[in-house]
């Protein structure tokens, strides 16, 4: 099953776990896992339409990808802001 | 006590105080975030608030109690295949049927909520008009921003929108018509004038005692409308520019409205380096500048469009407003003497009471 990495605020809104295990096949649906276990998290990796939101950075064993990359069983997702900033 | 509900670029603050002191901040919420607006039901007294992070998009969340938890509510947000994504919460308004409040949001969309806001539902037929009229964002983005219920009858609304102009419902939403007539866009090509929908309206509120008129700022004039926003009269003249986003009324008085107006579209700053409420108590054929106790000079303050905010009524009329300066500023006898409740937040978006 892939681990998923959180970091605040996402850790927070996921009862605390820095590392979860979730099911699906891709992105998306991995991290619609990851709001029907913590619905704090529902809306905040994802928009309105399913896509990763533009300030958002998922990366999967290491490299940066999209909503629809595909997951594998032995896969580790980190799932954190990008770095934007100046306001 | 007074509470007031501050919205910021760095949070909402929750401020309370009576008398001549400053207002103590009674509880910050949402650091980190940007809380665009913030209000409360006076029907149930909930809490909403509207939160953007940067990061992980905006959120409505609700609470009874703004120093506990707050719950993220179900929505607003657009179906899935809609090929939209919200942007941003500008306002939330209670309605007149029980436990229904309408939310306007970026890109412009109005929601409904039927359970006291803790999930919301897009109106098809105004989104159906927003496709099919092709609107343009302002500066700001398209943007539906002000929510005008008719008291006591749920059917009759008005919004406004930047930069489509006024919409009108007497059937619950089921069909929309515009409110467009003498809206003057000066902002485009005069040959441009006729026909446009690009109607950048700024802020807009009804008379509660006389609810055909409504209040317009508009993006350069400010407008009055006698027959529930299908017409509307430039009442500008009296003013020191047109061009503002703020507005609010005297809820006992029809004939009132106020306004912060700027200096200018290119120089969004109060005019003359002074800070001056403008009020009509005639229904904009005269303006009074209210300014005993506001900054006298070497003051360029900006006021957003939710900024300013009021309780009471009449000779005890509470006028509340905030600028990008993080001052916030406040007068509980209609105007006529003023102070600085708060002199340091971050700079603030929206300013109401509780």
């Amino acid at each position: 099953m892939p681990v998923v990495i959180l970091r605040a605020p996402l850790k927070d809104l996921a009862g605390g776990n820095r590392e979860v295990k979730l099911e699906g096949p891709d992105v998306r649906s991995v991290v619609r896992a990851l709001e029907a276990d913590w619905p704090k998290t529902a809306g905040w990796v994802l928009d309105d339409q399913g896509r990763v939101r533009q300030h958002v950075n998922v990366f999967l064993n290491g490299e940066r990808v999209r909503e629809d990359a595909v997951v594998g069983p032995d896969d580790t997702l980190h799932i954190l802001a990008s770095i934007t900033g100046g306001s | 006590m007074r509470e007031l509900l501050v919205g910021t670029k760095k949070g909402l603050f929750v401020l309370r105080g009576e008398g001549s002191d400053p207002f103590e901040v009674a509880t910050r919420a949402f650091e980190g975030s940007v809380v665009e607006f913030a209000t409360r039901d006076p029907r149930t007294g909930r809490y909403f608030a509207s939160v953007t992070s940067g990061f992980y998009g905006p959120r409505l969340m609700w609470t009874d109690d703004p120093a506990g938890d707050w719950e993220a509510a179900k929505g607003p947000a657009f179906p899935e295949g809609s090929d939209t994504s919200l942007d941003r919460i500008w306002v939330v308004t209670p309605g007149e049927a029980d436990g229904v409040l309408y939310a306007g949001v970026a890109p412009a969309a109005l929601f409904t909520s039927t359970d006291g806001g803790e999930s919301w539902t897009l109106n098809e037929p105004l989104w159906k008009e927003r496709v099919a009229g092709d609107w343009q964002p302002g500066f700001g983005g398209l943007a539906l921003h002000s929510i005008c219920p008719w008291p006591g009858q749920p059917d009759r609304l008005a919004i406004g929108v930047s930069a489509a102009g006024v919409w009108i419902t007497e059937d619950g939403g089921a069909s929309w018509r515009t409110g467009y007539t003498g809206l003057v866009p000066r902002y485009m090509p005069e040959e441009s004038w006729e026909g446009t929908n690009v109607l950048c309206v700024h802020n807009m509120h009804r008379a509660p005692l006389a609810p055909e008129r409504l209040f317009m700022q508009f993006h350069g004039s400010v407008y009055r409308s006698d027959d529930a926003g299908s017409t509307w009269n430039d009442i500008a003249e009296g003013l020191p520019s047109g061009f503002g986003f703020p507005l609010t009324i005297d809820p006992a008085d029809p004939d009132s409205a106020f306004v912060i107006p700027l200096a200018s579209d290119g120089d969004r700053v109060t005019p003359d380096a002074r800070v001056r409420v403008y009020a009509t108590r005639d229904a904009g054929v005269s303006w009074t500048a209210l300014s005993e106790g506001l900054p006298a000079g070497d003051a360029w303050l900006t006021v957003l469009r939710q900024a300013l905010g009021r309780d009471g009524e009449g000779d005890g009329l509470g006028l509340w407003f905030g600028a990008t300066s993080g001052e916030v500023f406040g007068s509980a006898d209609a105007g006529k003497t003023w102070r600085t409740v708060a002199p340091r937040l971050a700079p603030v978006t929206s300013v109401r009471v509780a």
